[in-house]
């Protein structure tokens, strides 16, 4: 077999391929991508953050713990909504703590919300994949109406009117499922507590 | 279920559509010097001192192949253990040890990007794209190049337009394959992606994590950013699958709405499905796509149904209390079905990348992504799922030659002692690799880390493995698996796994086209008939439930069978 008649072996060609490609992909594609994508999408490419009087308290993309009553409450979490160490639970159908873990929040949501039905949405029990979860069903979001309505001494028809408007419905009517931004609703309702009847942003 | 016939329907025919653009990449008789070729890609050639004229053997060619690998990995690895000191290091991570830089360099030069870190924690900015995105691009590039000698291969060899005959025993140029596949496919496609991620909101920025004090002030939060959309886009479209986040595509800042999750849904299947349909043409066969296409869309609905029908049942820890479908590990905006979509869609293809965790899928769910590790030619990864087809393909002509009592032969070239020979290598490898090394895991339960008992423990470490020697990279998470033991032994099977299945196809292909073929006549096997398909298929699914059933039945089936005694 006659081999490759390239005098300098197939070494150097490896090394060139090597530094080319470190240069082509490892730096300039992505610097390229960070540039055009922050002049084009500037809020987006900074982590879609959410400022208040100045300050970032929060990105669009990353729930946040909600205790007070006053707010709406986020799916579980496996990692307490720290985004630094983003995690599911990992926990198989088998797996006896996953049994233990939906049970005690079955039974949180009994004691905490006014009139709970027995039959709970799936989001309420269960885990998101990322731990950071913004969303959550507007079933579950109906089921926290009673207890924030009370809490804030509104009627609950207002709390309503504000989830509804951060309620997503499936894009295009298709892609996705109906989802509530938390973090949106408790903002809105505490803006609405300091600024009466002004809408939401 | 119309959001995933919406996606389906839509790749397939992106699919077909862009496989006209791969078969003028890729044939060489339609190479032409067009502006991207004077401007950049002739120049390349001379800077990498190749002669792009002179077609390689299948020795050039892989020995190009895995020396250009090595030379990534072991660069990548050195970037790993040494980032604390490197430059776009904003949040002062520090190094990795020596054997978790070794699994993720290995990892990620064989396209596998089984992670045993979680990037956004342990990984500086330089690593994630300096060293990841590289080979994020070059390694499906490569797979790509390999698929396309090896057809070469198969119809008798390197053809320029207007030579009279191929060239025995020449498969093409490497440098010239990799170097058309990057600029003509992967470097387009994407840019592209990736400023369409942006524009749904995944980030973009060398900026360091971003301190929030959050509503209620009892937690503030250092959300993680970096030039994360890149990666994604690529991770996506190369059948990587390694991502920004520890959760991946599960991370709302990866993974932002149910748009930029069913464009990186399509992104997963396109050019698996693209190279599938580009193989009949590249072959110059056009009547073969038929048969490789309506195989793998069969396999894939299959598996795809019962994936997506598995999820959509309640997972057992919480049916006392719900209704609702297994949305353990899963987000909101995406649902169950689009999460079991993907988790099959991942796995057939080699891709590994997630939207769900499947750990916490439902036992058969689990089994859905298993199987399709094992077939690992469903779709398969980039380039490297044709070459496993094709491995299937060439099984299934020499038993259909030992049926009827002929010589077994393609395309009118005799498959003799020594193809035979590798191809038995090549059925031999998957379960000596996988169920050996998790026979050893399982034995010392010291090494095994698993996190779950009983069967789903065993479907854990199976599945780990499965994983690295399919070169996908997705888990069952839970696995306690950055341990030397576990970086040690899957760095094995990742390299097994990736080169090994390169490496045989190419000296068969090579071997096929020195031999002078002979005109196919009425008595010559057809391949493109039904009944071949169903007898391709057969084989197939012969192949992985015999090496693999008792397998399933140790993790998946036989957690199965306990929940549905449990109830």
């Amino acid at each position: 077999m006659r081999h490759e008649p390239d005098s300098t072996g197939t070494l150097r060609p490896a090394l060139v391929a090597t530094a080319v490609s470190l240069l082509m992909f490892g730096l300039a594609y992505p610097a390229a991508v960070v540039m055009v994508g922050r002049a084009a999408f500037p809020a987006q490419a900074r982590g879609s953050l959410i400022e208040r009087d100045g300050r970032a308290i929060g990105s669009d993309l990353v729930g946040q713990r909600f205790e007070g009553n006053g707010y709406l409450t986020g799916r579980p979490s496996a990692v307490g909504y720290d985004p630094a160490a983003v995690a599911g639970s990992n926990l198989a159908p088998s797996h006896p703590a996953l049994r233990e873990a939906v049970a005690a929040r079955a039974r949180a949501i009994a004691d905490r919300e006014i009139g709970a039905p027995t039959r709970l949405p799936v989001d309420a029990l269960t885990a998101s994949g990322a731990g950071i979860d913004p969303h959550i069903s507007p079933a579950y979001a109906e089921l926290q109406v009673a207890r924030i309505a009370l809490a804030r001494g509104i009627a609950p028809q207002q709390v309503r009117e504000v989830i509804a408007r951060h309620t997503r419905m499936p894009t295009l009517g298709v892609l996705g499922q109906p989802r509530v931004h938390v973090l949106g609703v408790n903002l809105a309702l505490d803006d609405s507590r300091v600024h009466d009847e002004s809408p939401a942003p | 279920m119309t959001e995933l016939l919406l996606v389906l329907a839509t790749t397939a025919v992106g699919g077909a559509l862009l496989s006209r653009h791969l078969v003028a990449v890729f044939d060489e008789s339609r190479f032409r010097a067009d502006e991207l070729h004077r401007r950049v890609e002739a120049p390349l050639y001379r800077l990498l001192g190749v002669a792009p004229g002179v077609p390689m053997d299948w020795r050039g060619y892989f020995g190009a192949l895995l020396l250009f690998n090595l030379l990534l990995g072991a660069l990548a690895w050195l970037v790993f253990m040494t980032q604390a000191w490197l430059p776009l290091n904003p949040d002062r991570v520090p190094n990795l040890s020596w054997d978790l830089a070794l699994h993720t360099a290995v990892s990620f030069m064989t396209n596998t990007n089984q992670q045993h870190y979680s990037g956004q924690a342990q990984l500086s900015h330089l690593s994630q794209t300096f060293a990841i995105v590289t080979l994020q691009f070059v390694t499906p590039a490569s797979g790509m190049a390999a698929a396309v000698a090896m057809l070469r291969g198969l119809r008798g060899g390197f053809q320029w337009a207007g030579a009279p005959a191929p060239q025995p025993g020449r498969l093409g140029h490497f440098h010239v394959d990799l170097v058309r596949s990057l600029t003509r496919v992967f470097l387009p496609l994407a840019l592209l992606l990736s400023l369409v991620l942006v524009w749904q909101g995944v980030p973009a920025t060398y900026a360091p994590a971003t301190q929030v004090t959050t509503l209620e002030a009892a937690a503030p939060q250092a959300i993680p950013l970096g030039p994360v959309a890149p990666m994604v886009a690529i991770k996506q479209l190369g059948t990587n699958g390694g991502g920004w986040y520890g959760p991946n595509s599960a991370t709302p800042l990866e993974n932002p709405t149910p748009l930029s999750n069913a464009l990186q849904t399509m992104a997963i299947l396109l050019l698996p499905v693209a190279m599938a349909f580009a193989a009949g043409p590249l072959l110059r066969r056009p009547r073969v796509t038929a048969l490789i296409v309506g195989v793998m869309a069969l396999t894939s609905a299959g598996l795809v149904a019962l994936g997506v029908h598995a999820e959509l049942q309640p997972n057992a820890a919480a049916v006392a209390y719900t209704d609702g479908p297994n949305m353990e590990g899963k987000e909101q905006r995406f649902g169950a079905v689009a999460s079991a979509l993907w988790g099959t869609l991942t796995t057939q293809t080699s891709n590994g990348s997630v939207n769900a965790m499947h750990d916490s899928f439902n036992p058969l769910g689990g089994m859905t992504a298993l199987v399709g590790m094992f077939v690992n030619a469903v779709w398969g990864g980039v380039g490297v799922g044709l070459i496993g087809f094709v491995v299937y393909l060439l099984v299934t002509v020499f038993l259909a030659g030992l049926m009827v009592g002929r010589t077994p032969e393609l395309f009118g070239r005799k498959l003799d002692l020594p193809t035979i020979q590798g191809l038995a290598v090549l059925v031999v490898l998957p379960p000596a690799v996988i169920l050996v090394l998790s026979a050893v895991a399982l034995w010392h339960p010291a090494l095994a880390g698993t996190s779950n008992p009983g069967f789903h423990g065993i479907a854990q470490v199976v599945y780990e493995y499965t994983s690295a020697f399919a070169n996908n990279g997705s888990g069952f998470e839970g696995l306690g698996d950055n341990t030397p033991w576990w970086n040690l032994s899957c760095v094995l099977a990742l390299l097994l796994g990736r080169y090994v299945p390169i490496a045989i196809p190419l000296y068969i292909a090579g071997r096929l086209s020195a031999q002078r073929g002979a005109p196919e006549t009425a008595a010559s096997l057809r391949i493109d008939t039904p009944l071949f398909a169903a007898t391709l298929i057969g084989v197939i699914a012969l192949l992985t439930l015999l090496t693999f059933l008792p397998a399933l039945m140790l993790g998946p089936i036989g957690e199965a069978l306990a929940l549905a005694a449990a109830r």
